[in-house]
């Protein structure tokens, strides 16, 4: 799943940005430079403009690029060598389940960065996980570790951030993707032992 | 190090001639499929317009006021030594809850360090291998009516948590 804005609105983004504005007026006015700290703030208005339209022609190409990817099959491919190394994980799902196809699809698409693609087939699987659910209302363990792996942001090429870097005119703004997959597989690993460890606790 | 200098300038080649080749090889209208692919680029730009303008007005402001000089001289001498510039430590804090709120303090970090600063290198892998955790808890919780989520919370900020201690290893071995 990727960034999409309408993200939880929750207290905490809030107060840190009423924090920080009223700070600014704060320390604007103990060092007696109001006007710098206005023109700090239009400024960076204009900027974040630029910055966003910027990213508009490398997240294109990007986007482009990723439905040649899905049409040629690429992330079908994908789910097969997932599926290799992830079923085992999922050993309380019956290997035909409709279920399995839609988590390891789910996660190629993840990992192809096609966060469009790749919601509704991860709600697709957990509703075909919730049909083997005793207790409705209780995540099963499945349904959890499947979220787990979710929430690792499993991702081949990190494409905002890149096109992100591209518009601050960063020298080598591909330098990052091969750190960004090792702290990502980090990440992945916590999940699953961290997932597979505590659910005969809860 | 050399390995990772070596090899990222031909990732982005290789995939934009790779895909396009088994795509045609395939028998895939490229040209068209790449096109209609595209044209979602322009909303994404558009999307976050506003809140980037949100978090980088507020970034602005606090940096024009002097007061982020003086955190940064408060808490450099505690944070720096582990890595963790004081300016990205908002990010670690915000990406669990927002992305877009991430992506503008990753924003504003390359506007005031520049991307190629380490600060600008350790946003860009956080930004990258963290996840808006209760985000997708939120709508995959809820699209099947899920009360109880057991240990699910706990896992994916874990996650989150080697995630940020990963990424601060790894750019520090790199760029530190």
């Amino acid at each position: 799943m990727t960034r999409r804005p309408g993200d939880l609105k929750l207290v905490f983004v809030n107060a840190v940005w009423v924090i920080l504005l009223t700070i600014s007026l704060l320390a604007g006015a103990l060092s007696g430079k109001p006007a710098a700290v206005g023109e700090g703030a239009l400024n960076a208005a204009g900027d974040a403009v630029k910055l966003a339209i910027g990213l508009v022609g490398v997240m294109s190409l990007w986007l482009g690029l990723m439905r040649v990817a899905e049409e040629a099959g690429l992330v079908k491919l994908l789910a097969r060598a997932v599926r290799f190394v992830l079923a085992p994980l999922f050993r309380e799902v019956p290997r035909d389940h409709p279920a399995l196809s839609a988590i390891f699809m789910n996660i190629s698409a993840n990992a192809f960065g096609l966060g469009n693609a790749a919601t509704p087939l991860g709600i697709k699987a957990m509703e075909e996980l919730q049909t083997l659910n005793p207790q409705k209302e209780r995540i099963t363990n499945a349904q959890a570790l499947f979220v787990a792996i979710n929430t690792a942001s499993v991702t081949l090429i990190p494409a905002t951030v890149i096109a992100l870097r591209v518009s601050a005119h960063s020298k080598n703004p591909a330098e990052i993707i091969l750190p960004t997959l090792g702290a990502t597989a980090c990440a992945l690993t916590a999940a699953i032992v961290t997932a597979k460890l505590l659910e005969k606790r809860t | 190090m050399t390995f990772i200098e070596r090899v990222s300038p031909w990732i982005i080649p290789a995939l934009l001639a790779a895909i396009p080749l088994y795509g045609y090889a395939r028998g895939v209208k490229v040209y068209e499929v790449f096109v209609q692919g595209a044209r979602e680029g322009f909303d994404v730009g558009v999307r976050i317009i506003p809140y980037l303008v949100a978090v980088l007005a507020a970034v602005g402001a606090f940096k024009a006021s002097g007061a982020l000089d003086v955190l940064q001289t408060a808490l450099g001498p505690y944070t720096a030594p582990l890595g963790l510039p004081p300016q990205v430590i908002p990010m670690a804090l915000v990406r669990p809850l927002s992305g877009s709120g991430a992506t503008g303090v990753m924003a504003g970090i390359f506007q005031t360090d520049g991307p190629d600063s380490y600060a600008g290198r350790l946003a860009s892998v956080l930004m990258g291998s963290t996840e808006t955790t209760f985000y997708v808890i939120a709508v995959y919780g809820g699209a099947v009516g899920l009360k109880q989520m057991r240990h699910a919370i706990a896992a994916g900020l874990v996650a989150d948590a080697v995630g940020v201690i990963a990424s601060v290893a790894i750019c520090r071995a790199l760029w530190g």
